[in-house]
């Protein structure tokens, strides 16, 4: 039975090698010793021979592995930075080498079903709360670690690698992870502030992501910033809503995780999300458009859940329904800003 | 099979009553309360930051709240120089406050001074004042002299008297991982968390611990049960300490918390009702108390602190669900809970427990005209909530064996982090809920009730709780074979339930459907004045009493089978 006495300086560990991932990694390499892990033999062997993977640079002082047993032996605090279609998966690999010490903190945005056996989002007749997770839900439901935080805001991976300044919110219920994160991200260029609603913080980053789509839309449609200043407000309005269905707090989607992000992410064409909602409004179909994608856009499959879930729970929620329809069944995207602009929204806020 | 189980007769686990854990904390008592009494200090201290502004204010605070307690709501429990006490407390700190010429340090000395008194005044209230004679002759009275009672009534001849632990095990049925717990209380410590309906939990508890074998447990029970004699003396045989719920100063609160902490530390298996108090509605607890359940915790951190990284030094969680057909108090309780959640008056408490006379009036009814009762003990946790195995290995949930001591680390040490510990006690919590609803065993009067409630509620779906408490009872008629298919279809899936782990249900529900319904029509709420259940002359359904009847329909409560109807 481990159980970790020794005082030997430990490693910071990162799950995943994709340009989130890659920017993290280097970043805490500035102030600690950092070990990477990554699934494909031959990408580790590429980081730890030539310091780069897929393009990306990596610290000479980064080390790779593609066991997750050496990776759990080596550090008592890791970093997941992976797609959410992928995290169940990876964190099932990883959890018979987790032990109740381990502190876990991720960076992804995106949400993931928990079904019984033989159902999908398909064939399931009623989408509950229960039966979506949050990736911390998926870490505390798949291990034995309990220290979980998760890392969101406003961080394009491109900016943070060029060092320029930036922003992230380290949310979790232990003051102690979001201390140990603040301590192991901060620096000059990079302020890192706490919140203890962890569900509210992964839903404001999990939801901005229809509203980046649909940015991408408007942008691609040639319209003004008129429309986007009334997308980005009505937006956070939806997200507000709908985060308080699903379990999260007014103040975190008002807070850098939410607005912050959404406002960069909707600007943004860098943004991987908005890039489909402006190939899209250009005429793409979906399947061409993630043909050629080489990282996932998490607000697609967002936007299937959110859909399925607000059919089931009986509430509207205007835009994240109109991109469903656009994303899935077809209907031209003119057409979805027309019903969204008769859309009988009377009062502006009605939640605080 | 089950029965032989149940009647199982259990040896004791440490034979020498000097080898009680229990019989040597009451040796040491003098100077565990010393113990207690200052390590409160020291946590209090910590707590006001040594801050001689902020501590004076607690003891400002404290002084008040105290003589306000003891003008509004005087107990006859209380002991006589309460007034005195406050009263020097207050002359005390009027000193201090006028004496200006003092240091910072010499002021801190000072009201550390007084802070002390407090503390050992409320540790020497709390601590329990066992002895082992009466704790045997309590042992005696109840379970021989309820077996008696219980011969007599049933005629089973002069012989029968010499087996009153079978007897008395007739009527109330102890199931569930018996044995894992008496083998863990050798070990370990255990810290046993039943849910809460009735007074009488406290002794029924008391005795099966002792059929099981096992050293007394000490348990924080409610200073108002003392006002009772009968129970006072119970109580004091049981090793209880005293909890008084009117003190709600942090002093007060951190001395308890210290006290219940240290015994736990001390080896001395515990109890406590994480209810916090009787269950109002009829329904399982959902929100536990945690204030008593953190020091559990805290025990834990400070026994791998100490070093203590083996067995001996671990602590064990076990729900227990006790399971009635009738709660004595339940007209009391349900009308307390309704006016809270209604809030359409004060409610001045009622509790039927109020005098000893009563007290034996039902035990002798229960005892000569029966009543089962049925308490099932839950599978042992770690003090995060992780399953134990036979050695007391915490296992994960695909059964790896895990350290508990893995949960206070961070960098490698053992740190103290209250907030940490905060969230360890929200999820122990959450884990004694879900156990409770596992273990607990769904009884005929259980089914009938919910049943009928449900059954009356689907048609008036306009109404809401308070309107359909309302309804005028004799209004209330359901036909029997609409009743008894709606039972079936309840009971088919509570036991899809039971195959799956997620309920429990006692022997008597294995019988024809019919049979059920007349059990539980027997049996809910039997000894009430007003009846929640019965069938008219045409052979319908109906009640006598609404309230009582959503009370004894709520212990169903929480596992959604409403959403059949």
């Amino acid at each position: 039975m481990p159980s970790r006495n020794s005082s030997k300086p430990k490693l910071i560990g990162v799950v995943g090698v994709g340009s989130f991932g890659a920017a993290i990694a280097n970043m805490l390499a500035e102030k600690n010793q950092v070990m990477v892990y990554a699934r494909k033999e031959e990408i580790v062997e590429e980081i730890n021979s030539q310091k780069t993977a897929a393009g990306r640079e990596f610290n000479p002082a980064i080390q790779a592995t593609s066991s997750p047993e050496e990776l759990c032996k080596a550090c008592d605090i890791l970093f997941f930075m992976i797609p959410s279609s992928a995290f169940m998966e990876v964190v099932r690999n990883f959890a018979p080498f987790l032990y109740p010490y381990h502190v876990i903190i991720h960076g992804t945005k995106g949400l993931t079903l928990n079904l019984p056996e033989g159902e999908s989002i398909e064939t399931v007749k009623k989408l509950r709360r229960s039966q979506i997770l949050t990736m911390s839900e998926v870490i505390l439901q798949e291990t034995v670690a309990v220290r979980v935080g998760c890392l969101a805001g406003p961080n394009i991976s491109k900016e943070l690698s060029l060092g320029q300044p930036a922003a992230t919110v380290v949310a979790s219920k232990y003051n102690e992870v979001i201390l140990e994160g603040q301590q192991l991200l901060r620096s000059e260029k990079f302020q890192v502030y706490g919140n203890s609603d962890i569900v509210g913080v992964e839903l404001s980053g999990v939801l901005k992501n229809i509203i980046a789509i649909a940015a991408g839309a408007l942008a691609g449609l040639g319209l003004g910033e008129n429309a986007k200043g009334l997308l980005i407000s009505r937006g956070m309005v939806e997200m507000v809503h709908l985060s308080k269905a699903l379990g999260g707090s007014v103040q975190s989607v008002i807070g850098l995780a939410g607005v912050g992000d959404l406002v960069t992410t909707c600007n943004s064409v860098d943004s991987r999300n908005f890039t489909v909602g402006f190939r899209l409004a250009k005429g793409e179909t979906l399947d061409q458009i993630l043909g050629s994608m080489e990282e996932v856009a998490e607000g697609i499959n967002t936007v299937r859940i959110i859909d399925a879930f607000i059919k089931s729970a009986g509430i509207r929620a205007p835009i994240t329904e109109s991109l469903h329809r656009v994303l899935f069944e077809d209907l031209p995207i003119g057409e979805a800003l027309q019903f969204l602009m008769k859309f009988p929204f009377s009062v502006d806020v009605d939640f605080v | 099979m089950e029965e032989q189980y149940i009647k199982h007769r259990y040896e004791p686990i440490l034979p020498k009553k000097d080898e009680w854990p229990v019989v040597k904390l009451a040796r040491e008592r003098k100077e565990f309360v010393k113990k207690v009494s200052e390590t409160a200090e020291s946590k209090i201290l910590q707590l006001t930051g040594n801050n001689p502004d902020i501590l004076k204010e607690e003891l400002e605070t404290t002084l008040y709240r105290e003589k306000l307690r003891i003008k509004q709501n005087p107990w006859a429990v209380d002991p006589d120089d309460e007034r005195e006490f406050w009263s020097d407390v207050k002359n005390s700190l009027l000193h201090l406050s006028t004496e200006s010429s003092l240091t910072k340090t010499k002021k801190l000395e000072a009201y550390k001074e007084v802070l002390g008194k407090i503390t050992s005044r409320y540790a020497e209230e709390i601590a329990s004042n066992f002895k082992t004679s009466h704790y045997k002759f309590t042992r005696s009275v109840v379970t021989f002299g309820f077996s008696r009672l219980l011969n007599a009534a049933r005629v089973k001849g002069f012989k029968s008297i010499f087996s009153n632990q079978y007897t008395l095990q007739d009527k109330i049925q102890i199931t569930g991982q018996t044995d894992q717990i008496r083998d863990l209380a050798t070990k370990g410590t255990i810290v046993m968390v039943p849910t809460h309906f009735s007074n009488l939990d406290s002794i029924l508890i008391g005795w099966i611990i002792s059929v099981l074998g096992m050293p007394p447990f000490i348990y924080g029970a409610g200073l108002n049960l003392f006002n009772i004699s009968i129970f006072a003396y119970f109580m004091n045989a049981l090793g209880a300490y005293k909890v008084d719920r009117r003190k709600k100063n942090l002093m007060y609160l951190e001395t308890l918390k210290t006290y219940s902490k240290e015994a736990i530390q001390f080896g001395c298996h515990s109890l406590f009702f994480p209810g916090g108090t009787r269950s109002r509605s009829g329904m399982i607890e959902s929100k536990l108390k945690l204030g008593l359940l953190s020091t559990a915790i805290e025990a834990q951190r400070a026994n791998y602190q100490n070093g203590i990284q083996d067995i001996s030094g671990k602590i064990f969680i076990v729900p227990v669900t006790i399971n009635y057909h009738f709660v004595l108090e339940a007209p009391g309780l349900i009308q307390d809970y309704l006016s809270i959640t209604g809030q359409e008056r004060y409610y001045k408490e009622n509790d039927e427990f109020s005098t000893s006379y009563k007290i034996s009036k039902f035990l002798v009814k229960f005892f000569t005209k029966g009543s089962d009762i049925s308490v099932s003990i839950g599978r042992a946790l770690d003090v995060l909530g992780n399953y134990v195995d036979q050695d007391g290995n915490s296992l994960d949930k695909r059964g790896r064996v895990i350290d508990t001591r893995d949960y206070f680390i961070s960098d490698g040490k053992i740190t103290v982090d209250a907030q940490r510990e905060e969230e360890y006690t929200q999820m122990l919590g959450k884990r004694i809920v879900e156990e409770f609803h596992k273990i607990n065993r769904v009884f005929s009067s259980h089914l009938v009730a919910f049943v009928a409630f449900e059954m009356i509620k689907a048609k008036n779906t306009k109404l809401d709780l308070f309107d359909l408490i309302r309804l005028p009872e004799e209004d209330i008629v359901l036909p029997y074979e609409e009743f008894k298919s709606a039972c079936q279809m309840v009971y088919d899936k509570i036991l899809e339930m039971k195959n799956q782990g997620l309920i429990d249900v006692a022997p008597h529900m294995n019988r024809p459907m019919d049979e059920i319904i007349n059990h539980g029509l027997d049996n809910v709420g039997m000894y009430h004045a007003k009846r929640p259940l019965i069938k008219d002359k045409q052979g319908n359904i109906v009640t006598e009493d609404m309230s009582l009847l959503y009370f004894y329909h709520n212990r169903l409560h929480g596992y959604a089978l409403e959403k059949l109807f």
